[in-house]
């Protein structure tokens, strides 16, 4: 005990003498303090190079690389045959197995979540991850975290893509991805409680359905159908329509007409009679309809809809980019292309598998051919020149500044 | 040398800890304020300027999920106390040899994940789930009645998940009670109503106070009940502080609301403590 105390006396004697000095420590504390406050600032990879690449980039990323035996595939939920039959006849036929795994949810969360790794020059875990053409992937595109395609090891891609998908906006020249298909954000309704059919976005602000109505949370998203459903295309949309397009979802939200805004989970939410009539993408219904003998529907509004892309790219981190171009070349034989988009009921980028899935049909009996027949024919699979009237491409934001006014306006909505 | 040891050796013994803490509570601290004050996008990358103006706006933007995760965390508290004493009370009291087992029988659920206890909740309450279906079939409920979506759930939800931590430290107070003072007491004329309200009730109110603290501080900044079993309208403010950090990666925002978050509940807590008469809060949540 004496010797606690002592040892007390001891410390304090040893500090003392600086107290002394006490003001200009302080200063020097705070000074110092604040430099370190300053050095934790987070490190961004900005590269406004970035979206034209050096010459030299694709030679430069792919010098060296080799290829592996393993791919590991980020993807979403319903994007795939949970039997996997085209991953599974790929490794047999190249001895490279997949790892698919259907982790991407939203693309904000996404982002967020490999950014510091990728940030840090770290491998994601993932060769491929599939995303889509919004405000993230010009975040992927500038930060330099995409890896610059090497397009002549993509042979069927350049012989089979459609060409409307070898020249996007988002990405011209196909540097940093291609398309893994295409959607359409739209309404889907379950028509035996909503008790008649759903035409335009208007009937989601529909005091009927109070409690019933879900949206999306992404920001993107849920902006284009407070925009459209105000007859402004979100495209042209200046910072004043913005706020209107919020205080318009804000009514939707106050009024208790929404249920919730969803990410990915808005498919559940309809399956279990949580939401009747909610914003949507094309596929899924089709899919939930499939997997579930359930009767929803989903239709393009009046007013419109948006169409959007996902798309194969490889982080610039990837340790078995080769294998990666490899899988990403296979999906884009006609046959493969035909299988996913018969089971994903999405927009294919590859046009010839309109004409395999009428033979296919043609070919086989019973549910298949009323299934294959109905998916060859649907306009939400290979859809109409009339059709893409109706729809609206994201909004590309010139600058960070300007995508984050947009959040700024658009975020408390989702969080309110 | 030795006795310079001896001298030495209390404060080697709390260097493991105070490096521990150092490491992953200063430093995670100072990064977080660091954090609070920079400006910039993520593409670009965050630096710091100071810029205080963050939290002014993090509070204009946000202050209606602040006061409504107090509220929550509040009424979660007080149902908690009015729920987990008469557990504690019986437990302690008339539990007799199989104390042990009704504590664990308290315990068992919670051997199981809280998301997932919290998600099986949603499967069990969902519209036309196993509890609404048939009430609505039987035309009991209106087709669009629902329990998920509502603050109910969220609050109801809160108090589900944070029990034992209120029942545990009530039933430690409890259960220490010297029965002889109760029986003194008693001796005394006091009524059993009297004994419980001068006697039983003070000595257990440590223990209420602790589990005030490990309930409200954590309910109030819970953010997986509201997300799995509110809606838009329940949004919490951990939940903003999560979007911010992992969905736009506005980290000055999320690191400012995380220091209001943080300043409120410990004014709240110390305030609570002074209205209670409790000096010392550590020393009380301690025992």
């Amino acid at each position: 005990m004496n010797s606690l105390h002592s040892s007390g006396q001891l410390w304090r004697g040893m500090t003392q003498r600086r107290l002394g000095r006490r003001d200009a420590l302080r200063m020097g504390g705070l000074a110092s303090f604040s430099a370190f406050l300053a050095a934790c600032g987070v490190k961004g990879q900005g590269n406004p190079g970035a979206s034209a690449p050096a010459p030299d980039a694709v030679a430069k990323f792919w010098e060296g690389k080799t290829a592996t035996k393993h791919v590991d595939v980020a993807s979403w939920p319903l994007y795939m045959d949970p039997k996997q039959p085209e991953l599974k006849a790929f490794t047999s036929e190249t001895g490279i197995t997949v790892n698919y795994q259907e982790v991407i949810q939203e693309m904000g969360p996404w982002f967020a979540k490999v950014q510091p790794q990728l940030a840090a020059k770290q491998p994601i875990g993932f060769d491929i991850q599939i995303i889509t053409n919004g405000v993230q992937f010009k975040q992927f595109k500038d930060s330099g975290f995409l890896a610059p395609l090497d397009l002549a090891k993509l042979p069927n891609y350049a012989k089979n893509a459609g060409p409307a998908y070898k020249n996007e906006a988002f990405d011209p020249g196909n540097v940093y991805s291609v398309p893994w298909t295409s959607g359409i954000t739209g309404i889907a309704y379950d028509p035996a409680k909503t008790g008649r059919e759903i035409t335009k976005l208007a009937d989601l602000w529909d005091p009927k359905f109070k409690g019933k109505v879900g949206m999306f949370s992404d920001t993107q998203e849920l902006a284009n159908f407070g925009l459209l459903v105000l007859g402004i295309d979100p495209g042209k949309s200046t910072p004043d329509d913005w706020k209107k397009a919020a205080d318009k979802l804000k009514e939707q939200k106050s009024q208790g007409i929404l249920r919730n805004y969803y990410d990915q989970s808005y498919i559940d939410a309809l399956g279990k009679g949580e939401v009747w009539i909610t914003q949507a993408w094309s596929g899924d219904v089709f899919q939930k309809n499939v997997s579930e003998g359930k009767n929803f529907k989903f239709i393009i509004p009046e007013e419109g809809g948006t169409i959007w892309t996902d798309n194969f790219s490889i982080p610039i981190t990837a340790p078995n980019a080769v294998s990666a171009l490899t899988l990403i070349d296979y999906f884009y034989r006609p046959e493969v292309a035909t299988d996913v988009a018969a089971y994903i009921n999405y927009v294919t980028p590859v046009p010839a598998t309109q004409e395999l899935m009428k033979q296919k049909a043609a070919a086989a009996t019973g549910d298949d051919k009323k299934t294959l027949t109905a998916v060859a024919e649907s306009p939400l699979v290979f859809p109409t020149e009339a059709d893409y009237a109706k729809l609206h491409y994201y909004r590309n934001f010139a600058t960070p500044a300007e995508y984050q006014d947009f959040q700024r306006v658009f975020e408390p909505v989702v969080l309110g | 040398m030795s006795r310079l040891r001896r001298n030495l050796a209390p404060y080697l013994l709390v260097l493991p800890g105070g490096l521990w803490l150092l490491l992953f509570f200063a430093v995670p601290m100072i990064t977080m304020l660091s954090l609070s004050l920079q400006q910039g996008d993520i593409v670009n990358g965050y630096a710091f300027t100071g810029h205080w103006q963050t939290y002014v706006d993090a509070i204009g933007n946000y202050r209606t999920q602040l006061f409504r995760s107090l509220l929550y965390g509040a009424i979660a508290t007080i149902a908690l106390i009015v729920l987990a004493f008469p557990v504690a009370y019986w437990i302690a009291f008339y539990g007799g040899r199989r104390k042990a087992t009704y504590l664990f029988l308290l315990l068992l659920p919670f051997f199981v994940s809280f998301v997932l206890r919290t998600i099986s909740w949603r499967q069990i309450l969902t519209d036309e789930g196993p509890v609404l279906g048939p009430l609505k079939d039987i035309g009991l409920l209106g087709d669009s009645f629902h329990v998920l979506g509502t603050p109910f759930a969220v609050i109801a939800g809160l108090v589900y998940n944070f029990l034992p931590f209120m029942v545990l430290p009530v039933y430690v107070a409890l259960e220490r009670i010297d029965p002889r003072v109760i029986e003194a007491a008693r001796d005394l004329y006091a009524d059993p109503a009297t004994a419980f309200r001068k006697v039983i009730l003070p000595l257990a109110l440590p223990g209420v106070f602790a589990g005030v603290l490990m309930t409200f501080v954590p309910a109030s900044s819970d953010y997986v009940n509201s997300a799995v079993l509110g809606s838009s309208s329940t949004t919490m403010i951990g939940q903003v502080i999560q979007a911010q950090y992992l969905a736009t990666a506005d980290y000055p925002t999320a690191s400012a609301l995380s220091f209001v978050l943080m300043a409120v509940l410990l004014i709240g807590v110390f305030t609570y403590a002074r209205a209670l008469g409790t000096e010392d809060v550590m020393k009380v949540a301690a025992r």
